[in-house]
Formats: structure tokens, C-alpha cells, sequence
């Protein structure tokens, strides 16, 4: 994808290279290295770190049995399953993470121009991730994210301080980084969020939602 | 399984990088294309006690770790056709399988395969002929380029990439603000980057 103007941070893509990641942030990365060749060749060269590395760590022995066992497993399968082929194109990696297509998701309201849909993590995994919708010419107040989070553009757009977001954008604010996102007059916005923190959008949103309802 | 005790910061002991004597490549090809045992058990003989240690660096017990270096290598002997020599270099994609592999563990089996293996499919369309050499040249450079990192830069990149610390567990580790871990990232990509740059 062309016109991608936000990309992660080089210090996330290097968490991203090295499997350092939490799942719900590596998932957005990965949603944004599906369409961004820019990053993906970023990825490559930091993979050659872990490949250099791996190339000369000192080697520990491997048992006997393992071996044999392991030529004896392809043996074995050799005969019933066939190896895999590169196989034409597949379903996008954001078809993955959201188990299906975008126009299917089931939606649920929040209230205020704002629906969700959570996306169930690995049991060992914490964190957040969901995908995000905001209605036509929703302002949110300012708000910090104070913990790693990152932002996938699926459809609309969203502008703040630091520009304007669309399709294939990532945003991969700091810390404590302050915004104030306006989502498009006309489209509106939805979104991929990851955060590190489980309760994260729990305690955020009632943030988001006071100066809407006054409370 | 990943335990932070396993960081020792220290400067990785280096083995002798016998894994070029006969190119990875050619013999992932020959499994590829042959289903070549012969192949396939020298492939087993150079990387399995490297990926056993590398697990084993992760985090893993070395039951855990010598199972998951034989999976790395069945994974490789299935998706050996999924290679392409033109597409990069062999142990490069050999470690991204051994990774995703680590990553899957410890999340116990994810329902979506989220880490690319290394490859971009467009890739195919131009391969330029001298690619695998160059692949190897990127290498070679980039262990110069890791072994003149300033320490602290070179601990951080050890720490992430061989111990399996996230950032925020390396600032944890090393007792600095994460906003320093991320710095050195930064710093130690910016000049493996530039060393590589004309290759590209
Ligand atoms: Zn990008």
C-alpha cells in the first residue's frame, strides 16, 4: 500500500523483530507489515540480527534420539502429508486477527459515537486489543495512553497534533504523549488498538466519555 | 518460561560460523526440491544445538528447548517449498520459524500466525542474480557492525533478541528508563542499517 505516512516506531519494529512483542501490539504491527513494504524491509534487516546472532551462538548438543527421531517424524508423514506449496493469495492478516471479515463484525455500542469489538487473546497473553468505531466528527478529549499502545488505520481517518491518520497508518505514540483525535466529518473511523495493559481502555474511556456526558 | 535471570548482559561467547562451509541455502533448496534426507540431516546437524541454545537462552528448559529445535526443523523440512533463495537468506527465515515457534509456546498456540516468516511474496518479481551473496555479505556485515556496538547498545540487542527480555523488562533488568533501552535500539539500527544500506 502507497501513502502510508505513519509507521512504528524503529524501536517497536526491533521488539517486533526479535518475538519481544506482547500479542496485542505485535498483532497490530503485523496487520501494518501486511501493507507496509517499507517496514517490511526495515523487518528484514533487523531479522538478520537474530540471524547473525543464531549463526554464531554457541551450540548445545542435541540428544542422540532426537535426531533420529526427527528423521524418523518426516519418514513417517512422508507418505501422507504433502509438503506445503506457496499457495496464492491469502487472507490478510487483519482477516486473521479479526476471524473474519470487517463487514461482519458484531458491533457493540458504547454510547457517544463509539462502538467496539474486543478480540479475545491467548490465555498466557495480557493486554488489550479491540478494534475501535467512531462516529462522523467525534472529538475526544485530550488523553495520554501512559503504557505502550498502538493504532492501525482500517477505514476513515482521525486527524490530531501529530497529523493525519488513514488507511494503513500506524500510530505509535510515546508513553506520555498527549492527543487529541477528530475523527473524519464524513467517514468517520475505525480502528485496530493494542495495549499492553489489560485494563487500559476500561480506565480510559470514562475519561473519553466525561466531557460527553458531563459527568 | 522466559526468565529475566537468563539476561546476563554479557558479550555472547562467539562459536566458529562453520554454517557457511556449504551454503544453508543450497541445502534447504535440495530439501525443497529432492526431499533429500542427506540434506535435510546436514541442515539438522548445524542448526538444531544452535536453536536448542538459543531456547534454551529464551528461557526453556532443555527438554522444552531441544523440542522445539526438532520443530523448528520439521517445520523447515515441510516448508522447505515456501523457500526461495531468491527471496533471502536461508538463516534468516530459519530463525523466524524458530522464533515464531518460541512465540507460539509461550502464548500456547495463537489463534492467528501474525509473524510473517521472513519473506514478502512481491519479492519474487525482480530477484537480482547475485542476491544470495549479497545475502551473505548483509550478514557478515552486520556481526561487524554488532561486534563494534558500543556495550551498552550491544547489551540491549543481546538482551532483546538472544534473552527474549521485552523493552520494558530490559529497563527492569538493567534498572534504566525505557525511553534509554529504546534509544540504544534505535542508535545500534541506525548502524546496522547504514552498513547493509548499499546492498539493499
Ligand atoms: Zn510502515
Amino acid at each position: 500500500m502507497k501513502n502510508i505516512k505513519h509507521h512504528p516506531d524503529t524501536s517497536t519494529l526491533m521488539s517486533y523483530a526479535a518475538g519481544g512483542l506482547t500479542e496485542p501490539l505485535g498483532a497490530v504491527v503485523a496487520a501494518h507489515l501486511d501493507l507496509c513494504r517499507h517496514c517490511m524491509d526495515e523487518l528484514h534487516i533487523m531479522e538478520l540480527i537474530g540471524s547473525t546472532l543464531l549463526e554464531r551462538i554457541d551450540p548445545t548438543p542435541v540428544s542422540e534420539h532426537a535426531k533420529t527421531d526427527c528423521s524418523s517424524h518426516h519418514h513417517r508423514r512422508a507418505g501422507t502429508a504433502h509438503p506445503e506449496h506457496p499457495s496464492s493469495k491469502q487472507h490478510s492478516v487483519l482477516h486473521k486477527i479479526i476471524g473474519g471479515r470487517l463487514d461482519d463484525i458484531q458491533w457493540k455500542r458504547l454510547g457517544y459515537g463509539l462502538w467496539h469489538h474486543p478480540i479475545a487473546l491467548s490465555p498466557n497473553c495480557k493486554g488489550d486489543l479491540r478494534l475501535l468505531k467512531v462516529a462522523p466528527g467525534l472529538a475526544m478529549p485530550a488523553h495520554s495512553h501512559g503504557g505502550a499502545e498502538l493504532t492501525q488505520i482500517i477505514h476513515g481517518r482521525y486527524t490530531d497534533e501529530f497529523g493525519s491518520y488513514s488507511p494503513g497508518d500506524l500510530s505509535d505514540l510515546g508513553d506520555d504523549v498527549e492527543h487529541r483525535p477528530v475523527s473524519d466529518p464524513i467517514e468517520g473511523c475505525i480502528c485496530l488498538i493494542a495495549s499492553d495493559r489489560r485494563a487500559r481502555f476500561k480506565d480510559l474511556l470514562p475519561r473519553l466519555l466525561q466531557p460527553l456526558t458531563g459527568f | 518460561m522466559v526468565s529475566a535471570q537468563s539476561g546476563t548482559g554479557s558479550h555472547p561467547r562467539h562459536a566458529p560460523a562453520k554454517a557457511n562451509i556449504i551454503p544453508m541455502a543450497h541445502l534447504l533448496q535440495r530439501v525443497a526440491e529432492d526431499r533429500d534426507k542427506q540434506a535435510f540431516a546436514e541442515l539438522f546437524e548445524n542448526f538444531a544445538p544452535r536453536i536448542k541454545a538459543y531456547m534454551i537462552r529464551q528461557g526453556a528448559d532443555p527438554t522444552t528447548a531441544e523440542e522445539l529445535a526438532q520443530e523448528t526443523l520439521l517445520t523447515v523440512w515441510r516448508k522447505a517449498a515456501l523457500y526461495s533463495e531468491t527471496k533471502g537468506s536461508a538463516t534468516t527465515w530459519i530463525f523466524t520459524i524458530a522464533r515464531n515457534l518460541r512465540i507460539d509456546r509461550l502464548r500456547r498456540e495463537v489463534p492467528w500466525q501474525a509473524l510473517p516468516e521472513g519473506h514478502h511474496e512481491e519479492a519474487a518479481d525482480d530477484p537480482a542474480p547475485d542476491e544470495a551473496v549479497s545475502e551473505r555479505e548483509r550478514r557478515e556485515r552486520v556481526h561487524a557492525v554488532l561486534a563494534e556496538l558500543p556495550a551498552d547498545q550491544h547489551e540491549v540487542v543481546i538482551l532483546s533478541f538472544i534473552d527474549g527480555l521485552s523493552h520494558s523488562e530490559i529497563a527492569e533488568h538493567l534498572d534504566i528508563p525505557l525511553g534509554t533501552v529504546k534509544s540504544r535500539m534505535r542508535l545500534a539500527y541506525q548502524k546496522i542499517r547504514e552498513s547493509v544500506e548499499d546492498l539493499r
